[in-house]
């Protein structure tokens, strides 16, 4: 049986007429047989449409890579390797990255014979084809192959990838240099020596400066793969002069790319070279370049070779980093921030006080408001060693600065570490200083600011307590709610959503619960179906006495409202507190409810939902009162049930019957 | 701290005008410039003019030698006497080489081009607007430019030179030269792109042996244009020497060049920022046509494969385009593409954007256009007649209505028998489509179902039943 798929696999990729061959095996043989055949003609029939939407072939390319299973297994995988050679060769880049992704996956799933019989004559089609589009393709397809062929091949593998290193279209001596590390990877160690090194150097000096960059990033995997003492002489003419490259692009890859290159090089180069090319790199006449290396200056200290650490970073990096501080560019400024803080763990607290402090301090006072936003996120670094009093003098206005930008970003960036500052400045000198920027936020013009304040308050009262909360901001947010601005009315009801549980049950019911209470009244319909959203929110942390005689005359007085969303958030408010209710067992089952209930649920059919395992049990056990059913008959009107649960209820139903 | 306004304090977004005016200060520094070891001060030499002839070569060297000393533009104040010092030497040089004869010895080529490659070739600056849409934005300019701007002249003088011998300067100019100065068209500066533009069409026309190199080469840069940066500031530039040398290509084409229409000419059009290079692309296009009318089913069927689907704008180009195509079409290969054609066109008849729609229906105000689909009317017509006859119904736009009101009218001028039954039958036709509709429906729910029960099928690699999916007491 397998010997005539098999036939009518090949029947089927050679003769490319799928009805004859269907037609004859339909009726024959198993199951999978048949299955696998279906999945042939299928990818048949994508194979002769080929040139279509560049979507549809990106979603074929991707699929075709997990269709082993489907074509009967790893023996038959190789059946998929002619439309993905189709797709390999298109010109959308997306699809051909694809199309080579998905055939790295299925060349796994070959067996090394069916890999040089299929897989390999594959990659050689494509390395040799006329347009560049399948040459760049078979770049990303040597590294899978070569570690299970013969060593025949291998070398036919290696001829293949020089030539294309040295393809006259820069778009693959490109993917050929993109590929360059992941080869060297899989060579044997002499072939690195002999063949990588070359092909490197030439890729590092190509005349395009975007195939030069990219032999940058190969520079780390060929560095991790050589002996240390060949290092000197195979990698590093190469790496020097990638630093000192003409190309801005090449420099910033250098840049970005250095902490890797310290690891892969080790100390005495790092030591002997990296440092002086760290320094130039930082000194970069282009503000990208400057940039980048900014951004490495903390993971270069910490990767220093610990002996003479602190003297390299004070008398070479520092220097460098004390100008950068004052840079003409703002993107090389905020860069440096987002780091220089990390610079004092590594220098211990003398040098930070004396040499970093200076520069933390210029930063917060910096005109770019991302720069002085780093140094506060990363305030935590400093705090640690010297702790934040240092700077508490030149924090302030800082924040407060921050806090006014016009720019609603920047202001939510800075809501967002106040409660960090706030448990580093401490309670009193917080009520002091900060206090009224919260409160400020509470009612800015944008929502987004709002919503993070109030979400602020949350986390400061779980910092600084419930009496604190009490004493400091309860009484200003429920004041809030007689403002005539209805946003600002609303805010206090978000305020008291976010608030109520770090609060506590007392100051809920006592002094929050009457004002959403009131709130009810108010004219706005927005607020009135808030407050029934508040209500539903609060709940669980109300105790059911408030509940039953306070809160649910006013849901169900709110569910009669004339706005149509108050009412549907009022109904979803008193389903929801059923919920909590139902959890506490006061309610009684009746037999001809549930037959009514039954009804119901059928009426609406598949629709319903879910009100929880709870609800499950509760109807199990025969504790359903009168009007926990006519809020289930509510909430099946809301059609907020799940299928599955309105099945449970009939299961349930059988049972009691 | 920039002071807030008022309005940016209500919505937060600052306006893009208002970003914008922010940012259209700073002109761009070279790359080129890297602190140099010294600063080089330059002393005046003597004119070239004042010069007895016999001194004048060793000159001219000198003055050239000077001219290769770089200064930082980016910084306004440094330098100033040596800048102009050399703005000065420069200008004489370009004078030179445009009215004195005999000054090209063959011993001058190196320096020259030495001088050449000094000051303009250079690793372009990164953008200084990461985002920067050439549409709207003003480009940055470069800053050396009261240098630069006379190297290229003279570059350009000295191509045009009539004792200049492209024999000896080939040793220089050569395929190297040639790629940094195709670099070079990336330039943000629509000034230097304007120079680069007419200099490279010198080249091309002087060195024969570098053609080849120069059609590759832009192939290369369209290539990566279109598939990998999306990001090129000299297509336009480039397309326009295309333009004239595609119009030189011998007859019968090469198949190298029909290749370059369709792998990389339609391809283009596929670019977001098309706007700015569209008259220049199809222009090139129609080239091809005028040379080989064979090329217009594939161009035609190219064009409709990348047709756009969402931007409106682009789709008032495409037509644009294929209105040009058409007035050079010859009768049998419009007959080839006809239907697909037509079909789009019917598309665009009908579209909501009513530039969109306009665009397509002036296509009946071309006397060309108008026998064309006369000839083949009874092709066209059923195939144009259900969008017109519904948009003449349903369209928002008046303007649009009246518009398809007379084409309706030509359309029936052209065949009444056809009309009249196109008419008759509509209602039919209508209600087939809608039951052919419903049936589509019907079909992909059925799908639909087919794949909610075979999903464990699939997984499972096996053709059993599906078991009782709706085992839902687990919930």
């Amino acid at each position: 049986s397998s010997q005539q798929h098999q036939e009518a696999v090949h029947h089927c990729a050679s003769s490319r007429c799928g009805e004859d061959s269907h037609g004859k095996l339909y009726k024959n043989d198993t199951e999978t047989q048949l299955y696998s055949l279906k999945m042939y003609s299928i990818i048949h029939i994508f194979y002769n449409t080929i040139y279509d939407e560049d979507e549809v072939l990106l979603a074929l390319a991707e699929q075709l890579g997990n269709f082993t299973m489907l074509v009967g297994g790893p023996e038959y995988v190789h059946c998929l390797l002619p439309p993905l050679e189709s797709l390999a060769t298109v010109e959308e880049t997306v699809v051909r990255d694809k199309a080579v992704e998905s055939l790295r996956k299925i060349s796994q799933e070959h067996s090394p014979v069916d890999l040089e019989v299929h897989f390999e004559p594959l990659v050689k089609r494509l390395a040799s084809g006329d347009w560049f589009t399948s040459r760049t393709s078979a770049c990303g397809l040597f590294s899978v192959c070569y570690p299970r062929v013969s060593s025949t091949v291998k070398a036919e593998i290696r001829q293949h990838f020089r030539t294309l290193c040295s393809d006259d279209t820069p778009m693959v001596r490109r993917a050929a240099a993109s590929k360059l590390g992941e080869f060297a990877k899989v060579l044997e160690p002499e072939y690195v020596k002999s063949d990588i090194i070359s092909l490197f150097t030439a890729l590092a000096s190509d005349e395009q400066d975007s195939v030069r960059l990219l032999a940058v990033e190969a520079c780390v995997s060929i560095a991790t793969l050589l002996p240390q003492e060949d290092l000197e002489t195979l990698v590093m003419p190469t790496l020097r002069q990638a630093a000192e490259d003409k190309s801005w692009r090449v420099r910033y890859m250098v840049a970005d790319k250095f902490s890797e290159l310290q690891k892969a090089v080790g100390s005495e180069i790092t030591k002997n070279d990296l440092v002086p090319a760290f320094q130039n790199l930082l000194k970069d006449c282009e503000a990208e370049v400057r940039a980048a290396a900014a951004n490495k200056v903390k993971e270069f200290c910490e990767n220093l070779p610990e002996d003479n650490r602190e003297q390299i970073i004070m008398t070479h990096i520092l220097p460098c980093v004390k100008e950068l501080v004052s840079d003409t560019n703002q993107h090389v400024k905020s860069a440096l921030a987002s780091v220089i803080m990390g610079l004092s763990t590594i220098l211990g607290k003398d040098n930070t006080i004396e040499h970093l402090l200076p520069l933390f301090l210029a930063q917060l006072k910096d005109e770019c408001p991302e720069v002085r936003l780093n140094i506060i996120s990363n305030l935590d670094c400093v705090n640690e060693v010297i702790g934040i009093r240092q700077l508490s003098q030149s924090l302030l206005p800082a924040i407060v600065e921050l806090a006014e930008d016009a720019k609603w970003r920047v202001r939510l960036a800075i809501i967002e570490y106040m409660p960090l500052l706030a448990g580093q400045l401490g309670v009193e000198f917080f009520d002091e200083k900060l206090n009224t920027l919260c409160m400020a936020w509470l009612i800015d013009h944008v929502y987004a600011i709002r919503e993070a304040a109030t979400c602020n308050l949350m986390k400061l009262v779980e910092k600084f307590g419930a009496e604190w909360a009490q004493n400091t901001i309860v009484p200003k947010v429920l004041g809030m709610a007689n403002d005539p601005n209805y946003l600002h009315r609303m805010t206090t009801l978000f305020c008291i959503n976010a608030l109520s549980e770090a609060c506590g049950q007392e100051i809920t019911t006592k002094q929050m619960l009457p004002v959403v209470l009131k709130m009810s009244n108010d004219q706005v319909a927005n607020v009135r179906f808030n407050v029934a959203k508040s209500l539903q929110k609060i709940g669980p942390v109300l105790d059911s006495n408030a509940l039953q005689t306070e809160v649910k005359p006013v849901l169900e007085k709110l569910a009669t409202d004339s706005d149509m969303d108050v009412k549907y958030f009022a109904q979803e408010a008193i389903s929801g507190m059923f919920d909590f209710l139902l959890s506490t067992k006061l309610l009684n089952f009746n037999s001809l409810n549930f037959i009514f209930l039954l009804f119901f649920l059928c009426s609406f059919g598949p629709s319903i939902t879910i009100p929880n395992q709870r609800l499950q049990d509760g109807i199990c056990h025969g504790t359903l009162s009168n009007q926990t059913l006519k809020v289930i008959a509510c909430l099946s009107q809301l059609h907020t049930f799940t299928s599955s649960a309105a099945s449970s209820f009939v299961l349930c139903g059988k049972n009691t019957k | 701290m920039s002071t807030i306004s008022a309005s940016e304090k209500v919505d937060g977004f600052t306006r893009k005008s208002v970003r914008k005016a922010q940012r259209q200060r700073k002109s761009q520094g070279s790359s080129q410039y890297r602190t140099q070891s010294a600063p080089v001060e330059l002393s005046p030499l003597p004119q070239l003019k004042d010069t007895p002839s016999a001194e004048q070569q060793e000159l001219f060297m000198q003055k050239l030698n000077q001219c290769c000393v770089l200064f930082d533009f980016l910084d306004s104040v440094t330098d100033l006497k040596s800048k102009e010092i050399k703005r000065a030497t420069l200008n004489e040089l370009v004078e030179y080489v445009s009215t004195y004869r005999g000054v090209l010895v063959e011993s001058a080529y190196p320096d020259i081009t030495n001088m050449i490659c000094t000051n303009i070739f250079r690793a372009l600056p990164p953008s200084d607007n990461p985002d920067f849409d050439p549409e709207e934005d003003e480009p940055t300019l470069e800053v050396s430019w009261p240098h630069m701007q006379l190297v290229y002249e003279f570059l350009l003088r000295f191509l045009e030179n009539p004792d200049f011998q492209p024999s000896i300067a080939k040793r220089h100019i050569d395929q190297k030269f040639v790629l940094q100065l195709l670099e070079l068209f990336d330039s943000e500066d629509p000034r230097e792109r304007d120079f680069l533009k007419t200099i490279l069409h010198r080249i091309y026309g002087k060195f024969l042996g570098l053609r080849a190199f120069i059609r590759k080469q832009i192939n290369n840069i369209f290539l990566q244009f279109i598939y990998e940066t999306e990001h090129f500031n000299g297509v336009a530039e480039l397309l326009e020497i295309l333009g004239s040398i595609i119009n030189g290509f011998a007859l019968p084409l090469k198949a190298e060049h029909k290749q370059f229409l369709m792998k990389v000419l339609i391809p283009l059009h596929t670019a977001k920022s098309l706007a700015l290079f569209h008259a220049q692309l199809a222009y090139c296009v129609v080239q091809f046509l005028e040379k080989d009318p064979t090329l217009t089913e594939p161009v035609i069927r190219g064009l409709l494969k990348v047709w756009p689907k969402t931007c409106s704008q682009k789709e008032v180009m495409f037509l644009g385009e294929i209105e040009e195509i058409l007035d050079v079409v010859e009768p049998t290969q419009f007959k080839k593409v006809q239907e697909p054609l037509f079909k789009q066109i019917s598309k665009c008849v009908a579209n909501a954007h009513f530039q969109v729609a306009e665009r397509a229906l002036y296509f009946w105000n071309n006397d060309y256009i108008l026998s064309l689909i006369e000839e083949n009317i009874d092709k066209i017509l059923p195939i144009m007649f259900g969008s017109l006859y519904r948009i003449s119904k349903e369209h928002w736009n008046p303007t649009i209505v009246a518009l398809v009101y007379n084409v309706l009218k030509t359309l029936m001028e052209m065949n009444c028998t056809l009309f009249d039954e196109l008419t008759s039958s509509y209602k039919a036709e209508r209600q087939r489509e809608k039951k052919k509709e419903q049936e589509r429906d019907e079909l992909w729910k059925k799908l639909d179902q087919f794949k909610l029960g075979n999903a464990p099928l699939v997984q499972n690699n096996s053709h059993s039943i599906p078991n009782d999916t709706n085992d839902t007491s687990a919930v």
